[in-house]
């Protein structure tokens, strides 16, 4: 073991992305405030700082010195334990995130990426299924019926969007050669995408792509999916209980969730540190930084969809959301994989893989949209013990 | 001592003091919980065996899912804490014990065969496979071990299509 490649370098790179994220989140704070205070016609925060840039470190000021209120009803190990176990998966999940291609420096070359293995795909698959048990425990632990519905509703919903995030990588995995490296390998993938827009994944798996990033917002937690902390219904869910830095360690765990899943968002289908060979300008370190900066831009632009979807749709029913998981999204994945496999092996073409995706996810999409119409009983069709754990006001009325 | 070596040592201790909380507990979410600790040190020891696709299947499946939904049940039937007595049976008891014994003799057994087989040792040497794991099960899976998969596919099939009939006709009941 060397003491600068093996050692070094991998703390900088890790110290590097650590902060990046950190301060990645503040951001994302400051941008979530003042894009919804534009979109709505408000000005957001604007008085801390320039624009209100320094909000996010009075908020986070704010939070040290509340109150560390731990109520007496409580579980404690796992009331305290479980905004950590929300925490740490959406930390460690950037370790296999390629955000650029490469550096030479010293006479190294310097991937930048904190360690690229070989199975980093289903390692990211892996971590992302951790990610409930913070929601799960959390809500359990504080003791509390509102909290408790939340965390059932989070679990449900997370464990049918997995299947909708783990079945979308499918088609593109197909569709990698594994000449360069392992299929499974973040960086492969996104090397495997070409300089220009019409190499990159999203377009050749188009369903696949909207269908992944609809469960990568569904396990994220966030609006239109926020049913676990539906305020209206459940005071805020499985954080009603917590305060202070606790609340605050949720907080960002679903905005570093964001931050990540951005990230391998635009890995997979959105050409990673690619731009029309704008990477390749300048020599082995410009061009590096300059891949760096474009990976960036990348996710900062699917962030601010994140902003964007928010703030634009309301809120699903529980019954709406599990349709959709279930009787829209894993169809469409599903045909997604036979259509490209079959495609590919047939004609090897590119192109003809994307158009027959998209023909197919339209004839599958309509026909169960046929179905439903046909079948739409007189009453709604969510199972009795389906109600009982979800009470919605709407079922109420009913 | 390599780090592998304490890295291993690691992991067992882990994976071995989950498990007996994992019985020790008296509450069923902390023994799931303890389970969950189990899988991950089993995991890091695939990882050590060179084995990334498996350690990774082990987690997504039994970390991310099944638990996931063992505490679903746990927590939507609000189990509470068991009672000292009752419970196990007597009967229980003696089927476990002898159950234990067996499984001890069987793990004495491997373990003394290992250290005589030639193809650990050799195992232990060959390092260079590591990047191909996961072409390598693939290729077994679908030569090899083609038709076992494909039993085993079907079975989770009809399973499948079992729990939707009978919830199908309890719901039919109860209408």
């Amino acid at each position: 073991m060397e003491l600068l490649p093996d050692i070094i370098i991998p703390i900088i790179k890790i110290l590097f992305i650590a902060h990046l994220l950190i301060i990645g989140v503040m951001a994302m704070i400051w941008a979530e405030r003042r894009v919804s205070g534009w979109m709505q016609d408000r000005l957001g925060p604007n008085r801390v700082g320039p624009q209100g840039l320094l909000q996010p470190i009075a908020d986070g000021l704010k939070f040290m010195f509340k109150e560390d209120l731990i109520p007496n009803h409580v579980d404690k190990p796992l009331y305290v334990l479980a905004p950590a176990m929300l925490l740490v998966p959406a930390l460690i999940t950037v370790a296999v995130v390629p955000f650029g291609s490469s550096i030479e420096l010293f006479g190294e070359t310097i991937n930048l990426q904190i360690a690229d293995i070989n199975i980093g795909i289903l390692y990211v698959l892996a971590i992302t299924s951790l990610g409930v048990y913070g929601v799960v425990l959390g809500a359990w632990a504080s003791n509390n019926k509102y909290s408790l519905l939340g965390g059932l509703r989070s679990s449900a919903q997370m464990i049918s969007y997995e299947l909708t995030l783990g079945l979308g990588i499918i088609g593109v995995l197909m569709l990698t050669d594994s000449a360069t490296g392992s299929a499974l390998s973040l960086r492969t993938i996104a090397i495997e995408q070409g300089a220009y827009l019409w190499q990159w994944n999203f377009l050749i798996h188009f369903p696949a792509f909207l269908a992944f990033t609809t469960a990568m917002f569904a396990e994220t937690n966030r609006l239109p999916f926020d049913l676990a902390e539906a305020e209206q219904e459940l005071v805020a869910g499985y954080h009603t209980e917590y305060s202070s830095m606790k609340f605050a360690m949720f907080f960002m765990a679903e905005y570093m969730n964001m931050i990540v899943g951005s990230a391998v968002v635009v890995t997979l289908f959105l050409g990673g540190w690619h731009f029309f060979g704008l990477e390749n300008v300048g020599g082995p370190v410009w061009s590096g930084l300059i891949s760096f900066g474009i990976f960036f831009v990348k996710t900062a632009i699917f962030l601010f969809v994140f902003i964007w979807v928010r703030w634009t749709l309301p809120r699903f029913r529980y019954d709406q959301l599990m349709n959709f998981g279930w009787k829209f999204l894993l169809p469409i994945v599903l045909t997604s994989i036979v259509v490209t496999g079959t495609l590919w092996i047939t004609t090897g073409s590119r192109l003809v893989v994307g158009i027959g995706n998209v023909v197919a996810a339209f004839i599958v999409v309509s026909i169960v949209a046929g179905l439903l119409v046909m079948n739409k009983a007189p009453e709604p069709a969510i199972p009795d013990n389906d109600r009982q754990i979800t009470p919605s006001a709407l079922d109420a009325i009913e | 001592m390599n780090p592998e070596q304490i890295l291993f040592i690691l992991f067992g201790a882990v994976s071995l003091i989950g498990a007996i909380a994992v019985i020790s507990f008296r509450h069923p979410i902390y023994s799931a919980l303890s389970l969950i600790v189990t899988f991950f040190a089993q995991a890091g020891l695939f990882v050590l065996l060179g084995a990334h696709f498996v350690a990774a299947v082990q987690v997504i499946v039994y970390a991310g899912a099944i638990m996931v939904l063992f505490l679903f049940v746990i927590m939507l039937l609000n189990l509470g804490t068991l009672s000292a007595k009752g419970a196990m049976s007597r009967k229980l008891k003696g089927f476990a014990v002898i159950l234990g014994i067996l499984l001890a003799i069987e793990g004495v057994y491997i373990a003394v065969n290992a250290i005589n087989d030639p193809a650990v040792a050799s195992a232990e040497t060959a390092t260079e496979s590591v990047n191909t794991t996961t072409y390598n099960i693939g290729e077994l899976l679908f030569n090899e071990y083609l038709l076992p998969f494909e039993v085993t596919s079907l079975i989770l099939l009809a399973a499948l299509i079992g729990v939707i009939v009978l919830v199908k006709r309890g719901n039919q009941e109860e209408n």
